[in-house]
């Protein structure tokens, strides 16, 4: 009896220390840490800080800077130029006069050798920058004077300009090494608001403020980036305080509604998931298929069920709040329409309801790659949905070296999202020129008219024109959908609520690309918060 | 039979000298069988490496070659060698390897040796506190179950370690950071030192080691607990440990000194065979935790297919687990006195 009372007693009074210990704690910690250092927990790391390998090559790299940059609504904007460049009549040169008195952190001058150097380096085919063809119109660079740099190009490219937000590397520092292993992957130097303090590989990169940077000092002066790939693990962090913010998915950011030091930010994207239905299989190639798909599919219940809210319906790959969205391409959901469509155009209903012309079978299969849960249940909507109008969607799973040599015959759960200009991620998905090539236009689409827009598009660089052009494209597109466009992502953010941009209340974001994380999220603009206390 | 036992129960008393003739043959014997291992190793890497679904130019690229064009998929694949044979790969690297060279990581876009020295030392910091405590405690908990065999201490403990052997490592590293670093709030939930601070000092790696290695050492306990338990208890029953009774020596003397003598045999083995299974543990483990060793290098390294890096860290694991078997064996031979060095 005394040594059970004895352990009683000892388990009453760990339970009462833990309870103790568990209550406060974390909130006060989050309001009442310094404004001037912030640590951030993202799910990948990069593999190299070398803007040479591709690092920053979208911008807001926060160590490196291109000479134009992008705002929050995207316009593009001087950063290591003094402004827009200069282009010739016939679009195919873009002159660039660099900003005065720019200093890289080692405090060496920028100088025009060092942009013709980056630009080289990169689009050098020993250069292992699998981003490479983003540059492919590039002819020649060069340096003229002591401070423009003129870029002479292959063809018209009108969004050329949208592609110079590159970072530049200091010739200096990143010459004499080989691009691919050297120390700059690792030490890197740039002319950024921010300087490399220590990158601890696997666990976290840390900066500090750039003092002589020629935006002025950044005021939040030491930023952890912690890389934590498991999404449990970022919010639990999260929640005991040792992150100020992290990038969350939908379910997880739910958790933190109630938090009244967390701000929640929703950012929209260009991230977009799409079936492609390949030009060569019979069934997927026919255009009374593509449409009654097309009309088929209930875009809004993919949103609300499978991305629990996080996302909008997509008709096309720009969102419809897009400047470049072409008004009235928007579909209904319409599964009795999409009946009459494939009535229309031959196809059946058998007796085990499934439609056939011909003798062949509605019948196709949809890839998704293994492990994507919102492209698996995306895979999965879509085949029910397609079920209901007598269309057999036989989904499979396989890593992309399975799809890769299926992308022809097979459709694919597909995700894409460029940001920038409309012909960045419109060209190689859409181009009869372009199908097959690599990842490029996966279903091999072809369509002369779009072929025809997408070419008008980069030639002319007048904004009617373009928008006339896009017009077009997303028209045709919408007749002849060589993809069943599903739903635009939204990406979710987590921050403690200690900064604000100047001239506003808090932060915001960018409408952000596929790929984000490590530049995107209210983080974009670092450099530009203000303690709000 | 009897005279083993007799020898057990004798050698406590008599100081022999170390056998250092006869563990130096041994350790050359091993280190020459190690060598033809660590090349069928090696090679099977480089072969396993090629015939795998994994695509290096894929892997080198991520993302980014879901978007890139035939071209660049093709020029990055001739960039990165991954058009060679694996037997031409393996013979590259195993030549430039024994000149030094552990070649270049490409998924890392660093020498491999930068890779492995930045990181290696933290990994082995948290297997050896891991592997240090599971044995110290383990022992401790074993010998004080054997002591009153059914009693509650026994039951409780031998239950605990069922239940903890069935548990998932990365389960009780979650359950851990749920526990202490969110409930409790007495633990960092991850990373070498505290997010916010910039530089390595003593007090925070030692604060941050305490989660990580205290989840590998409580999920390599359970082996260590149930063998020392079995092993003490066989001992207590036998000849030599009556014999101590009877001559009247106190119970603690004949607890350490005879029963856990002959009793900690079978956990010498275990020593060197547990070594696979604590780095495999320790991958996990620094996983959950964002603990900056090897696991992120290695999970890497083999879903990007580098071949270098590959090598280089299987050939790591290998030696690893050659010294834990070599270890075990040196300590199984000094501690045994029926094994001569001479027949193993």
């Amino acid at each position: 009896m005394p040594r059970a009372l004895r352990h009683a007693v000892v388990l009453t009074a760990a339970a009462l220390t833990a309870t103790a210990c568990s209550a406060p704690g974390t909130d006060d910690a989050r309001t009442a840490a310094a404004a001037d250092s912030v640590v951030l927990g993202v799910s990948t790391e990069p593999d190299s800080l070398s803007p040479l390998l591709g690092y920053g090559k979208d911008g807001n790299s926060k160590l490196f800077d291109g000479l134009l940059t992008r705002d929050a609504d995207l316009k593009l904007e001087p950063a290591l130029a003094e402004d827009l460049p200069e282009v010739s009549e016939d679009g195919l040169t873009y002159t660039f006069t660099l900003r005065d008195g720019v200093t890289f952190s080692d405090g060496e001058p920028l100088t025009p050798a060092d942009v013709v150097f980056t630009y080289e380096t990169v689009l050098d085919e020993k250069t292992n920058n699998p981003s490479r063809s983003e540059l492919a119109a590039v002819e020649s660079v060069r340096a003229k004077g002591a401070d423009q740099v003129v870029f002479t190009l292959k063809y018209p490219f009108a969004p050329f300009a949208a592609r110079t937000v590159l970072p530049i590397v200091p010739e200096h520092a990143a010459g004499g090494q080989d691009p691919n292993t050297g120390s700059f992957n690792t030490e890197p130097i740039g002319t950024g608001p921010y300087v490399l303090a220590d990158w601890r590989k696997g666990e976290k990169l840390v900066l500090k403020a750039n003092p002589d940077h020629w935006g002025g000092e950044p005021a939040v002066k030491n930023v952890t980036m912690a890389f934590v790939p498991d999404d449990d693990v970022r919010a639990t962090r999260l929640r005991s305080g040792d992150l100020d913010g992290a990038i969350l998915p939908p379910n997880l950011a739910a958790t933190f509604k109630d938090e009244a030091d967390l701000t929640t930010y929703r950012a929209t994207s260009y991230d977009y998931r799409a079936v492609s239905l390949p030009t060569a299989n019979p069934v997927t190639g026919d255009v009374g298929v593509r449409r009654a798909l097309d009309l088929a599919v209930d875009r809004q219940a993919m949103v609300d069920q499978v991305l629990d809210g996080a996302g909008r319906p997509a008709y096309g790959p720009l969102p419809v709040d897009d400047e470049w969205f072409a008004e009235g391409t928007e579909r209904a959901h319409d599964p009795a329409a999409a009946e009459r469509v494939l009535d229309r155009a031959g196809w059946k209903k058998g007796a085990d309801g499934v439609r056939a012309k011909d003798g062949r079978r509605a019948a196709f299969t949809l890839y998704y790659p293994a492990g994507d849960k919102v492209r698996q249940d995306l895979a999965l909507a879509y085949a029910g949905d397609a079920k209901k109008i007598g269309v057999d969607v036989k989904v499979e799973s396989g890593t992309w070296e399975v799809i890769e040599p299926r992308m022809a015959k097979d459709a694919v759960l597909a995700g894409f999202g460029d940001v920038g200009d409309p012909d960045f991620g419109l060209y190689t998905l859409l181009h009869s020129t372009e199908a097959g090539d690599g990842f490029n236009n996966m279903p091999h689409y072809d369509n002369p008219a779009v072929d025809k827009a997408l070419d008008d598009g980069r030639r002319t660089r007048d904004t009617g024109e373009r928008k006339a052009a896009y017009d077009t494209l997303q028209k045709e597109l919408a007749e002849d959908p060589g993809y069943t466009f599903l739903t635009h992502l939204d990406h979710l953010y987590v921050l403690a609520d200690r900064w604000k941009t100047s001239g506003a209340d808090g932060l915001n974001t960018q409408v952000e690309p596929h790929e984000h994380g490590f530049a995107a999220g209210p983080w974009w603009n670092l450099e530009d918060w203000r303690p709000k206390r | 039979v009897s005279g083993a036992t007799a020898a057990v129960g004798v050698a406590p008393a008599a100081r022999r000298r170390l056998p250092w003739a006869g563990m130096a043959r041994l350790a050359a014997r091993r280190i020459l069988t190690g060598v033809p291992l660590l090349l069928t190793v090696t090679l099977g890497v480089f072969a396993l490496a090629a015939a795998s679904p994994f695509d290096p130019v894929r892997g080198y690229a991520g993302d980014a070659a879901l978007t890139a064009d035939q071209e660049t998929l093709d020029r990055l694949a001739a960039n990165l060698g991954a058009d060679e044979s694996f037997a031409a790969r393996w013979w590259h690297w195993l030549t430039s390897a024994l000149g030094g060279d552990l070649g270049d990581s490409t998924v890392l876009r660093q020498p491999v040796a930068e890779v492995i020295g930045e990181r290696a030392v933290w990994s082995a910091l948290l297997c050896a506190v891991a592997f240090a405590v599971a044995v110290l405690v383990g022992t401790l908990l074993g010998v004080l179950a054997a002591r009153r065999p059914g009693g509650l201490l026994d039951r409780a403990v031998t239950g605990l370690a069922f239940t903890l052997s069935a548990a998932p490592v990365f389960w009780l590293a979650l359950l851990a950071v749920w526990l202490f670093a969110l409930r409790l709030d007495v633990l960092p939930a991850g990373g070498l030192t505290d997010s916010g601070s910039s530089y390595v000092s003593f007090g925070e790696v030692a604060e941050h080691l305490v989660l990580p290695a205290g989840v590998l050492a409580v999920s390599q306990l359970p082996w260590f607990v149930l063998y020392v338990r079995q092993g003490v208890g066989d001992a207590l029953a036998e000849d030599p440990v009556r014999g101590a009774r009877a001559r009247g020596l106190s119970e603690r003397t004949v607890l350490l000194s005879h029963a856990l003598r002959s009793g900690l045999l079978p956990v010498l083995t275990l020593i060197g065979s547990r070594v696979p299974e604590l780095i495999t543990g320790a991958l996990l483990v620094e996983t959950v935790f964002s603990w900056p060793g090897i696991a992120d290098a290695t999970v890497r390294a083999a879903t990007a297919v580098d071949f270098q890096l590959l090598a280089a860290l299987t050939a790591f694991a290998t030696v690893a687990v050659l010294l834990g078997n070599l270890l075990a064996d040196l300590l199984y031979g000094l501690f045994d006195p029926r094994v001569d060095f001479r027949d193993m």
